[in-house]
């Protein structure tokens, strides 16, 4: 732990934090109150993960921890020491769109794109339990989400779609 | 937005959790899930000076019956009660109500037994815990002590609990092979606070009402008991007029005020009409008929 001096005069503790990120091991040293969110954004540089609410309502942020979905704006960084975080950028691999953001980009279901990196995310943990989700089973995973352009059914269809790629791609 | 500076330790015992505890006092707050607390850091409702972190102790997140007590571990998560089958098939009332927490997302983080630290009268599992007569094992540096749900929750965000101490399970009772159990909620959206809800859990002996528990979420400054409605029903057959009766005495039960989710009026009357058509189903499934 080092400190870092403070505009107030006082010292904050530094926290070395180390997380694999999309496959790679990266660390920093944040202060404890530095949010998970802010964590993958500001030190990784990961900006792909976005701030919505900020409020734990709207899922915009959603990262997966240790293949979870979790609010990263509703966890503090520290807490995610040692474990591996998958975030929208690492979805493609080699220049190849992983079949979820393929399905996006086919269904529209990308609108906008501020809801985009959580609910694919979201999206990627229920195709794991869930190959074949129905209408219903989707919108229940991804109720913890806000679409404001509410354009939930093509994230809807580009959900199921996705989970067919992934099996013709398997 | 970011929380007001705190400490932070990740201890992997639960002596060093109580010792810090017992040292900081007021100043210290134990985590669990965050996902109440840490939203209410960043509001700055909340500025402890050291967060006492529970998720390094490990052996916290056990999900298991005992010699007739369902034990729930201070480290499981809403989700494992969602998914557990142990919970859908024979602590109906909690089976219930865990899908019905918050969203998705939250449950996948938050605890059951920091959501009862937390005491939030809109809090869930308060009402449910009430229904099902479980209590907590407070862990504080003399030992251990049970309490029960009713005696936990003091006041809004208030629990009995003292600053040295840290909930380290829940214990619900088996609820025995003829009871039912449910949790009706309204919610104006997934991951809204109740406009109202009620649990409700009744055994049936001899085809009279047994074991009976009704609680409300958002009605009061706690989860309320709605004992006189249990009162009412408990030793006599559970026919619609006794059930009817016993709706009226649960609403008069709740102390409602209005706000942007609706009316006390409106409140009031939702939680009579919930717990009549909870008593209805549980009875019935209690019955087998379900």
């Amino acid at each position: 732990m080092t400190e870092l001096a403070t505009h107030t005069g006082a010292a904050a503790a530094l926290h070395p934090v180390e997380v694999t990120v999309n496959g790679q091991k990266r660390s920093a040293a944040v202060e404890a109150r530095t949010l998970l969110v802010h964590f993958v954004r500001e030190s990784l540089g990961l900006t792909g993960t976005h701030i919505g609410c900020d409020t734990t309502s709207c899922g915009a942020c959603t990262v997966l921890v240790d293949g979870v979905p979790m609010k990263s704006c509703t966890m503090f960084a520290v807490q995610a020491n040692g474990a591996e975080i998958t975030t929208v950028e690492g979805l493609e691999q080699g220049g190849q769109l992983h079949p979820i953001q393929q399905a996006f980009s086919e269904e529209h279901g990308l609108q906008c794109g501020f809801c985009t990196p959580g609910m694919m995310l979201t999206s990627m943990a229920l195709l794991a339990e869930n190959p074949n989700p129905t209408d219903k089973d989707v919108r229940w995973a991804i109720s913890g989400q806000i679409c404001r352009c509410t354009g939930y059914q093509n994230i809807v269809n580009a959900v199921q779609r996705a989970g067919e790629l992934m099996k013709e791609g398997s | 937005m970011y929380p007001a500076r705190f400490e932070y330790t990740a201890p992997s015992t639960l002596e060093e959790v109580i010792a810090t505890l017992s040292e900081r006092g007021d100043e210290a707050k134990v985590l669990a899930g965050g996902q109440s607390l840490v939203p209410l850091m960043k509001l700055r409702f909340a500025t402890p000076g050291v967060l006492v972190d529970l998720n390094g102790v490990p052996g916290l997140d056990y999900l298991e019956e005992d010699d007739g007590v369902l034990r729930i571990g201070a480290l499981v998560r809403h989700k494992t009660c969602e998914k557990s089958e142990l919970l859908r098939s024979r602590y109906p009332t909690l089976g219930h109500a865990a899908p019905q927490i918050s969203d998705p997302l939250v449950r996948n983080r938050g605890t059951v037994c920091g959501s009862l630290a937390h005491a939030d009268p809109q809090g869930d599992w308060g009402a449910v815990m009430l229904a099902a007569r479980a209590s907590v094992v407070a862990r504080g540096p003399d030992g251990e002590r049970t309490i029960s749900i009713d005696d936990l929750l003091d006041g809004p965000f208030t629990t009995t609990l003292s600053a040295d101490e840290v909930i380290t399970e829940a214990r619900v009772p088996d609820p025995g092979a003829r009871s039912g159990g449910t949790y009706l909620k309204l919610e104006r959206k997934v991951g809204d606070y109740a406009t109202a809800a009620v649990a409700v859990q009744v055994a049936l002996d001899n085809g009279n009402v047994g074991e009976i528990g009704i609680a409300l979420t958002g009605v009061g400054p706690t989860n309320i008991r709605a004992a006189a409605a249990e009162d009412a029903l408990r030793g006599s057959e559970p026919t619609d007029a006794a059930i009817a009766d016993a709706a009226r005495l649960a609403a008069e039960a709740a102390q409602p005020q209005s706000d942007i989710r609706g009316t006390a009026d409106y409140k009031r009357n939702v939680v009579r009409v919930f717990t009549e058509r909870g008593l209805r189903t549980v009875v019935a499934a209690a019955k087998g008929e379900e």
